[in-house]
């Protein structure tokens, strides 16, 4: 009798101690993940890992696929179209009066219309995207190196980060990426406007996107209308160089 | 067998017996168990809630579209609790956020893999893998495992001067956590980056490809949950207080030799 009550308060303490440890622990860990000093000691970790990724990789590119590597289905995500009137007005005469203005701190701000950008030499790579949901689709793309862009416009000594501005609005604001000049020189990087041997369609960010491929999805933006260099992303939107970056605090550097 | 055992020791140190407090684990071990401890849980809470982002899981270099043929998901969840399948309660944050999730998972993913690092080393070159961890040949013997596992299963363990070592089914757990496990859910962890996609290509060759690799992932991590479960459950058994008093101070009170050994 006396052992069977033992038995079952010190089962009965050992289910408090797995209730409360399982509390303490989620309520601490919503606290730290609340506090802005926790915060900024993990983001640390983001250029951590952005510093050794860099070390490693170097500029060596990411892995080019075959053919029969290709999704059949290529998901579509973000933003899958534009409600921009005047992106609607270049969409309905296939961007045949379309240009990107590429401007900043460039010796000579550009206006280069669809065939202009055609007109560059074309890199064409297959390669994967990855979401950061953790998702993945093979895709064939076709674009000017964005090197080549730049070259022609001449970045200023000032200049750091290519930022491309985007047609589409997400969550009640315009989305913006940006890159640095090591991903912007990078031979991988194109301003896609074919896929699969198609001109990009709307869900997939007609009529240019960005192809940075060290990196996850959100960073290759979609309908892209200008590239502005600037030297710093402080004072775009909420500074951290990205609708999403801003949005959510999710890694400017999206190399994992 | 005693016997022999006996002959070997010197006749100045004393053979331990059932009661008395030997030194069981080395500080290295310690330090690694409770940085584990930690790591190992905010990965795995952390790691729920970036997989209620996608939950679906595919083999192959791509995989996004669950219900579009040829990249089905082996496994999908998604039609579970309104397409986040892991609830609050076991997700760091509670509530939904793949960003936050992120945030933790990526910071604490250095944490483990340098603590695992180093400690494989450790354990490599100090001699505590071969010395307490590789079984022996007579161990791995088809009647020696048989009887371990009847005698777990009927909840005897071993005592005495017999628990001064690891017995051959710990042996074969841990190092299944720390040839298999660990190794296997960093490294596809790290296939998983496009980055080091770039950098270390063979990456994606040794799992065939990014989605093979997050399903690795995902049953690594599902191994680790069992170890665990069986492990609390294991020290729970064997006294928990004399065990946990182990990995804290290293000191181990060796269990009693049962009345029907004696």
């Amino acid at each position: 009798m006396n052992e069977r009550s033992n038995e079952i308060s010190r089962r009965r303490l050992l289910g408090f101690a797995a209730a409360g440890t399982s509390g303490l622990l989620l309520g601490g860990c919503d606290r730290l993940n609340g506090s802005e000093g926790f915060r900024s000691v993990l983001e640390d970790t983001e250029n951590l890992t952005m510093r050794s990724q860099r070390f490693l990789m170097g500029d060596r590119l990411a892995r080019e696929f075959g053919e029969s590597d290709i999704s059949p289905v290529f998901k579509a995500n973000g933003s899958l179209g534009v409600t921009d009137p005047v992106y609607r007005g270049h969409f309905t005469q296939q961007f045949a009066a379309w240009a990107l203005h590429v401007d900043g701190l460039v010796r000579q701000p550009l206006t280069l219309p669809l065939t202009a950008l055609k007109g560059f030499p074309q890199r064409t790579q297959i390669t994967r995207h990855d979401c950061v949901e953790g998702w993945s689709a093979i895709g064939k793309w076709q674009g000017p190196q964005l090197s080549a862009v730049l070259a022609q416009a001449g970045l200023l000594p000032e200049a750091r980060y290519a930022v491309f501005h985007c047609a589409d609005v997400l969550a009640g604001s315009p989305y913006y990426e940006s890159i640095d000049l090591i991903d912007a020189f990078h031979p991988q990087t194109i301003l896609a406007w074919q896929m699969n041997d198609q001109p990009l369609t709307e869900q997939h960010g007609a009529p240019i996107r960005l192809r940075v491929e060290r990196q996850l999805g959100y960073k290759q933006a979609k309908y892209i209308m200008r590239i502005e260099l600037r030297s710093t992303l402080a004072g775009l939107y909420k500074g951290k160089g990205g609708l999403w970056e801003d949005r959510s605090d999710y890694a400017w550097y999206a190399g994992i | 067998m005693n016997d022999t055992a006996e002959a070997s020791q010197p006749p100045e140190a004393p053979r331990p017996r059932g009661g008395d407090l030997v030194r069981r684990h080395h500080l290295a071990t310690r330090l690694w168990h409770w940085i584990n401890v930690i790591a190992v849980t905010i990965m795995l809470m952390s790691g729920l809630m970036i997989f209620n982002a996608h939950p679906r899981l595919y083999w192959g270099q791509y995989g996004a579209n669950p219900r579009q043929a040829p990249d089905p998901a082996w496994l999908d969840l998604s039609h579970i609790n309104g397409g986040v399948p892991f609830p609050g309660w076991i997700t760091i944050p509670s509530h939904y956020s793949l960003a936050d999730a992120r945030l933790w998972h990526l910071a604490f993913a250095w944490i483990l893999a340098v603590a695992f690092a180093l400690y494989l080393l450790w354990a490599l070159i100090g001699g505590h893998a071969r010395r307490d961890i590789a079984p022996t040949r007579g161990e791995l013997a088809p009647a020696h495992l048989l009887h371990d596992i009847k005698e777990h299963a009927r909840l005897r363990f071993p005592t005495g001067a017999a628990a001064l070592q690891y017995n051959v089914l710990q042996k074969l757990a841990y190092g299944a956590v720390l040839f298999v496990l660990l190794p296997g859910v960093i490294l596809t962890g790290m296939t998983m980056s496009p980055g080091l996609n770039a950098a270390l290509p063979w990456l994606l060759d040794l799992f065939g490809g990014r989605q093979s690799a997050r399903s690795i992932h995902f049953l690594c991590a599902a191994g680790l949950v069992a170890f665990f479960v069986a492990h609390i459950i294991m020290v729970v058994l064997a006294g928990p207080i004399n065990e946990v008093r182990s990995m804290l101070t290293g000191w181990y009170r060796l269990p009693r030799e049962r009345e029907d050994q004696a």
